[in-house]
């Protein structure tokens, strides 16, 4: 009886139904859209993140800002020196510097430091480098004296007429041609532990042409290039690329999974180290946990028993992610959320009051159920499962809205812009000159990041059931309040109301 | 049987108070056929809710074979009305979206009888009402006299004790009155039922073998030993 009664009290009062249903909907369609977002949002931190750390870092430990004072040593700016040369030549001159990114850089014996602390499961060390490459023609001008005939000479003994009083005078004229036709090229280059290929930025990339570097190659000369930097200098596996004279053949093309690569070219982190001149030193260690909730102790650790170093794990990098992707975080946890939340009560709200009007307006039907030894529970009941029916249509109909505002999210992919590294001041180094991307460490290549990441608004099964959960506690609560108006009603008052 | 020892029923309208019933002493012996009638406002309906345990007396005590309604826990009191009073409403009062057989069946839900032997019940007792054609018909679809009918049977398919009826024919024409009253009697005189019914009908009064007067919420009763 409680569902034929149910089912047929449903199809008669459908505009009723309909309504409370719709409001339902509208505040769980919200929850449902607000809540991926705000999901979609940590991802595309996540992934921002992962472009830095690669997957499964949990931090990093990078060298402590020093801070320079007066008269102290300044890290040493890089010097291009050509010789000029003569026009005709026609010979190109080339020559690249390799700096440390940053120009801070901790020994390697720092990483076996780090990798004994209690806490901490594995420790990789890698070194990012700045390569500037200045090649092109320095010519010297030539010398061209004002005379008759446009004639002159560059070692100016074409005669002129002397000078009252026999001296010869200066020859006049003006220097032409010569000066500099040079192109610079700025790359970044990360050497990495071949050794240890489950940590590092490499992580972050998948391997889209050729292969990774195998464990033996700890001093070969191979690279793995960037696909973005391949692309843009037409680069193919088997071809090589020479840095600072030496030339490492191309193995395998890396594609960066979201935001930017790390660096353009990936090498052994040996031969990296002797390209920069920086035996034994790393910019950065890679560390991973055993236990990705004792993140703040295992920091704790490092930071006092290896000085001199400063710990960046994920949550504080994430802190300081600004740009619009922050702002839409913000406005996803802040006004998102407020507005699901207003949304969700007033439905309830309506729905409840709606459900009570119900009630009035079937005073006598009820009355007359008691009359015939229903109970108050039984009638309560009654209502309470209308109430609940029209929650779970509210609630299908909101799943079925928020999926759909969702997949609206996704299929428009609005790119948000990640800056890194604004809040956390002090690291100095913003990379090398020509400012490619990458760094020294998170916190100094978060100062010079900026990366785009497409929105998504991925739905979980978590979402969903709270939607759920969400639709029978409208239900609920409008049953509650119908349900409490229903059991009030003595029967002879409901008769004798509609006598 | 029912015994009624100085029932009173006070309302308060405003600063009023207004005696509808004022010490009522009433005997209804069991299978008894009484008619109430009396003015507008002169207490019927009143007197009858207490008697089906609708309402509670301001004082004074409602024996129904011994157990005293007026004090008598509200889910006693709903058991009660479930398992031995029947009401018919002047207004029908049937649940508009179920059919003639589901809303006689309501009648049996809170004595837990099973869907089945609920159906078969129901079907029976329109039946025996004459409505045996119109089981899957909705209220809309029935005259007022057969949706009296349908309350009718609503009352009697639990087999009740009592049957208690407000102005069963005051929403009917004459013809149809004589029809209800004709099925009223009947089941009445098959089923051996305390029959109470209300009603402003001099001519439905002359035919009860007892007639109770109200008037300012006191009662006479008068034999009718020819009907």
């Amino acid at each position: 009886m409680f569902f034929t009664y149910l089912r047929r009290e449903l199809r008669r009062r459908r505009k009723t139904a309909l309504v409370v249903a719709s409001g339902l909907a509208l505040g769980i369609a919200l929850v449902i859209v607000v809540g991926s977002v705000s999901s979609g949002m940590g991802k595309a931190q996540e992934k921002v993140l992962q472009s830095l750390y690669g997957l499964g870092t949990d931090m990093t430990v990078t060298k402590a800002v020093e801070t320079s004072e007066e008269g102290g040593e300044r890290p040493e700016r890089p010097r291009f020196s050509f010789d000029a040369q003569d026009e005709e030549s026609g010979e190109e001159q080339s020559t690249d510097r390799v700096m440390v990114q940053g120009f801070q850089s901790l020994a390697g014996s720092t990483v076996d430091e780090v990798g004994e602390q209690s806490g901490v499961a594995d420790a990789v060390g890698g070194l990012s480098l700045q390569v500037v490459k200045v090649s092109g023609e320095f010519t010297r001008g030539q010398f061209q004296q004002d005379g008759q005939d446009g004639q002159g000479s560059q070692d100016g003994d074409s005669g002129q007429e002397g000078a009252p009083g026999g001296a010869r005078p200066a020859p006049e004229g003006r220097v032409q041609g010569g000066g500099a036709d040079f192109d610079v090229n700025s790359y970044s280059v990360y050497g990495t532990d071949v050794t240890e290929s489950e940590l590092g930025p490499l992580t972050s990339s998948r391997i889209t042409a050729g292969r990774t570097f195998k464990a033996s190659e700890t001093d070969a000369e191979a690279a793995v290039v960037d696909s973005a930097y391949a692309e843009e200098k037409e680069l193919e596996t088997g071809d090589t690329v020479t840095v600072k004279g030496t030339k490492f053949k191309i193995i395998g093309i890396a594609t960066a999974e979201s935001g930017d690569a790390a660096a353009d070219l990936y090498l052994p982190l040996k031969q990296a180290q002797t390209l920069a001149d920086a035996q034994d030193e790393v910019t950065t260690i890679y560390v991973r946990a055993t236990d990705s909730q004792q993140l703040d102790s295992v920091k704790s650790a490092i930071r006092k028993n290896v000085p001199g170093t400063t710990v960046t794990t994920s949550a504080d990098l994430a802190d300081t992610v600004s740009g619009s992707l922050s702002t839409a975080s913000s406005l996803a946890t802040g006004v998102g959320t407020w507005l699901s939340v207003a949304v969700l009560a007033a439905a309830f709200l309506v729905a409840g009051l709606l459900t009570s009007s119900a009630v009035s307006r079937r005073v006598r039907e009820f009355g007359t159920l008691k009359a015939l030894g229903w109970t108050s529970g039984r009638v309560t009941g009654q209502v309470v499962g209308e109430a609940v029916v029209h929650g779970l249509i509210g609630g299908v109909l909101g799943i079925a809205l928020g999926l759909a505002g969702a997949y609206a999210v996704t299929a428009v992919s609005p790119t948000l812009q990640a800056e890194l590294g604004g809040g956390t001041g002090g690291s100095g180094g913003t990379g090398g000159p020509g400012g490619g991307p990458g760094g020294g460490g998170p916190g100094r290549e978060a100062a010079a990041k900026t990366l785009e990441v497409a929105l998504t608004a991925p739905v979980g099964l978590t979402t969903v059931a709270l939607a759920v959960g969400l639709a029978v506690a409208g239900g609920l609560v409008a049953g509650a309040f119908g349900g409490w108006r229903a059991s009030r009603l003595r029967p002879a008052d409901a008769l004798r109301r509609v006598a | 049987m029912y015994e009624l020892k100085g029932v009173t029923r006070r309302y308060t309208r405003g600063k009023q108070t207004v005696h509808a019933l004022d010490g009522i002493d009433l005997t209804i012996p069991d299978g008894d056929r009484l008619v109430i009638q009396g003015p507008t406002g002169g207490g019927k309906s009143t007197l009858l809710q207490m008697l089906g345990g609708l309402d509670r007396p301001s004082s004074g005590e409602i024996l129904l074979d011994g157990t005293d309604l007026a004090t008598l826990p509200e889910a006693r009191l709903t058991r009660v009305r479930g398992e031995n009073i029947g009401f018919v409403f002047q207004s029908f009062n049937l649940i508009p979206t179920l059919t003639a057989q589901e809303n006689v069946e309501t009648a049996l839900v809170p004595l837990g009888v099973r869907t089945k032997e609920r159906r078969e019940k129901a079907a029976e007792a329109l039946a025996a009402v004459g409505l045996g054609e119109r089981l899957g018909h909705l209220p809309a679809e029935m005259s007022g006299g057969q949706q009296q009918r349908v309350a009718i049977a609503r009352a009697l398919v639990k087999e009740p004790k009592v049957l208690l009826a407000d102005e069963p024919t005051g929403n009917l024409d004459e013809s149809t009155r004589d029809e209800i009253m004709e099925v009223l009697v009947r089941m009445w005189k098959e089923l051996g039922l305390t029959f109470v019914m209300v009603t402003h009908d001099s001519a439905l009064a002359k035919r009860a073998p007892r007639v109770a007067t109200l008037r300012t919420g006191r009662v006479t009763v008068e034999e009718n030993p020819g009907a």
